[in-house]
């Protein structure tokens, strides 16, 4: 599929009618959400004919960005019932198989190493503080492969503890200028720190 | 819900110990086509906990699965035994039901085929 395919189909999707502030409900537009997967996709061979989770995945953007790429099984993950109903509506409208689960993040449940990407547009934390951390520990120990995520530029020297930073550009998102990363869970590459890279996004 | 789905969520109840599997409690079991892919089958099925899946497919409705996970070497070439592990671990959905902590007895109700796994202010 090509990009442009992708990036207009994910538009049609039905977003949040009343977005909840205190959960900083807010959609992943589809030219950042298309240009993820793809990136996921045809850098990393990160999505197709595997299982991906869509940590916070509100009206379901990303996880079904990674169904139309060809991901095997996806996994959807919300704390609202009302997202998550927007969510499955939009992936029947799309004919996708995707499977959704209510739950608080910091309270998953989850055994094995049976999902092979996370992806996902956390909350900042501007409301609760820490909440992208708190999603970001949990994607790290689900994921046997790698983490996508955004995060705000602002936050990435402050937060972070990584290694290894790249000049990459960034892209606007609404009006909050955010970099993709990508983390790889640090069992599956036998080093002892989790790797994160910023990603272009063209 | 898929049984892929089931494999994975366990109970997180404060001071479970051993939250999974989940039992279910099945209202309505509904089946849906999807393509099979065998790639993908052989390297999921190091991942499955077989004990969980065998049970919940025959709670499902589903008793085509042996009980005991078969040997590797089965994948590569019984495409019948394929076919049945695509089946149940792809194609039947719980739609309306419950999930039951194992060791706590609490349900997890399920509708429209979605789990809520909130937990109460005291199971934290």
């Amino acid at each position: 599929m090509k990009l442009k395919q992708l990036e207009c189909l994910l538009g049609h999707l039905q977003q949040f009618s009343n977005p909840k502030v205190e959960l900083e409900q807010y959609p992943t537009g589809p030219h950042i959400a298309s240009r993820l997967l793809y990136t996921a996709e045809n850098s990393f061979d990160d999505i197709s004919n595997k299982v991906v989770a869509d940590f916070g995945c509100g009206c379901g953007t990303l996880g079904a960005a990674a169904a139309l790429l060809g991901a095997e099984q996806v996994i959807g993950i919300d704390i609202d019932s009302q997202s998550l109903g927007i969510a499955s509506m939009n992936a029947e409208n799309l004919e996708l198989d995707i499977d959704f689960v209510q739950c608080d993040i910091s309270n998953l449940g989850w055994r094995g190493q049976i999902v092979d990407t996370v992806v996902m547009n956390p909350p900042f934390g501007t409301r609760k503080k820490g909440a992208d951390i708190d999603f970001l520990f949990v994607a790290l120990k689900v994921a046997s492969e790698a983490v996508y995520s955004l995060h705000k530029t602002s936050t990435r020297d402050l937060r972070f503890d990584v290694p290894q930073l790249y000049k990459f550009h960034k892209k606007k998102e609404v009006d909050i200028a955010v970099d993709l990363w990508r983390f790889v869970p640090k069992r599956s590459r036998g080093e002892n720190i989790n790797v994160g890279v910023r990603c272009p996004l063209d | 819900m898929r049984l892929l789905t089931h494999n994975i969520l366990s109970s997180n109840i404060k001071g479970v110990t051993n939250g999974f599997p989940l039992g279910i409690e099945v209202e309505k079991v509904v089946e849906k086509q999807v393509e099979i892919n065998h790639d993908f089958l052989r390297n999921i099925f190091p991942k499955i906990d077989w004990k969980a899946f065998s049970d919940a497919s025959k709670i499902m409705g589903y008793v085509e699965l042996p009980e005991e996970a078969p040997e590797p070497s089965v994948l590569d070439s019984d495409l019948d035994f394929l076919r049945k592990f695509h089946h149940a671990l792809l194609e039947l959905h719980l739609e309306e039901g419950a999930l039951v902590c194992p060791q706590t007895g609490r349900k997890f109700p399920v509708n429209k085929g979605i789990p809520n796994m909130l937990l109460h202010e005291d199971e934290v």
